[in-house]
């Protein structure tokens, strides 16, 4: 079973992205902000990330700048999941090494099309 | 809305757009034309089919129609028919066109273009290949509201999302305020244009691939079999159809053949073949 970690400040988001990878048949874990998501990379590497930008602490950006400079995190399918919809941020998500990017509002069709987008599904 | 005006309604829309609507779409009936009853300033769905019937105003049975379509769509539709053409359509056409280096393609009821720009964006990944040809992509649906959406190339942050990866995203549209417009290039290579396929479509002339997805599924069986027909009429006899994921041709007698492992793809079956009995149970 493919391991998912669903990163967003928010409980309502993380609850209906669970919703939709566990459908999927995802284990799924949830942290809500990139410090604790990159503890728990560090324990273990989930298959994919689903991660939000604007988040207290360290936002999606800086995590995901974190992630891969880390051993081993170059491997996970980042794929960013935010409000945040003008080019020249999407441009910056993806040059960082995200491989896909949702802009909110999304429903299930979208997440798992980019999820089958990046391999993961 | 009495039984006699459903059935009039049921009747007026198999004939003229082959939508076959059954008893038990009442709810959709209800839910797709009371709004328009309202927007049309008629107090009722009963008065508004009376309108239709009574020739009312022009365009009311036009606007029913137009009510009644689902216009479902989004870009690369289930994915593989557009693998489809890039790995085994293309390669076959280009070398086979090799000589006049021309090639026509009709996305037959196009919706709000879509599928039609995924086709062009499909060949895009094929532009070394196909560098001086002409390329033909038309696209048509019954619908005058979608194919003036599809014209506009606009699209909501929502439908660019549904199935577009975000690299094809970036370098196809631009942000429009809200919006997403597709790029000038990509929407020159597609013509529009409204055509409903009950109506002779001879004019269009030939295709070397036609894509018929997601229309059929709305016709009744002897509606479907002569679309089809006058189809492979407009299909060169080396040319493709495509159809919906979940469509068949079972028993239709078409002289088309599924292309194996290849959902939804089917090869012209050239005239010399063309017996009858070489299809039909062999399609089923
Ligand atoms: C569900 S959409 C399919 C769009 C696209 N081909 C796809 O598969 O995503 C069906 C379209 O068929 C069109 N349609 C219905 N009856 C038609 C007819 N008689 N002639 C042409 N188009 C028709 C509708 O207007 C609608 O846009």
């Amino acid at each position: 079973m493919k391991h998912c970690l669903v990163v967003d400040d928010s409980s309502v988001i993380r609850k209906v992205a669970r919703r939709i990878l566990e459908g999927q048949d995802f284990k799924i874990s949830e942290a809500e902000n990139g410090e604790s998501a990159l503890a728990l990379c560090k324990q273990a590497m989930p298959d994919g990330i689903l991660l939000d930008w604007n988040m207290p602490v360290m936002d999606g950006f800086d995590f995901l700048t974190a992630l891969r400079s880390m051993p081993g995190g170059d491997a996970p399918k980042v794929v960013f999941c935010t409000t945040e919809n003008d080019v020249s941020m999407i441009t910056r998500a993806m040059r960082a090494g995200a491989d896909e990017y949702v802009m909110k509002p999304f429903d299930s069709d979208i997440i798992t099309s980019k999820f089958a987008e990046v391999g993961l599904l | 809305m009495t039984p006699a005006q459903f059935a009039f309604l049921t009747e007026f829309l198999k004939q003229r757009s082959g939508i076959a609507i059954g008893e038990d779409k009442r709810y959709l009936v209800e839910a797709r034309l009371a709004p328009l009853a309202r927007m049309r300033g008629l107090a009722s769905l009963g008065d508004l089919i009376e309108g239709v019937r009574k020739g009312l105003d022009v365009d009311l049975g036009d606007a029913v129609i137009e009510a009644m379509t689902t216009n479902e769509t989004f870009f690369f539709r289930d994915g593989s028919p557009f693998q489809a053409l890039s790995e085994v359509m293309l390669p076959k056409l280009i070398a086979a066109r090799s000589a006049e280096r021309r090639l026509r393609i009709w996305s037959a009821a196009c919706s709000t273009g879509q599928e039609p720009y995924s086709i062009a964006m499909t060949l895009d990944q094929h532009a070394a290949a196909l560098a001086g040809w002409t390329i033909e992509i038309v696209a048509t649906d019954l619908s005058a509201e979608v194919i003036a959406k599809a014209k506009a190339g606009l699209f909501t942050q929502f439908e660019v999302q549904r199935g577009l990866p975000i690299r094809v995203m970036l370098a196809n549209f631009t942000q429009d305020g809200d919006k997403w417009r597709i790029s000038e290039a990509l929407r020159r290579r597609v013509h529009f244009r409204t055509l409903n396929l009950l109506r002779d479509f001879s004019a269009l002339g030939r295709f070397d691939v036609v894509f018929c997805r997601n229309v059929l599924i709305y016709f009744d069986v002897a509606t479907k079999r002569d679309v089809l027909a006058r189809t492979a009429r407009q299909t060169a006899e080396d040319g493709y159809l495509v159809l919906g994921a979940a469509e068949s041709l079972a028993s239709l007698g078409v002289p088309y053949l599924p292309v194996p492992a290849r959902p939804g793809l089917f090869a012209r079956v050239p005239s010399a073949a063309n017996a009858p009995s070489r299809f039909g149970a062999a399609v089923a």
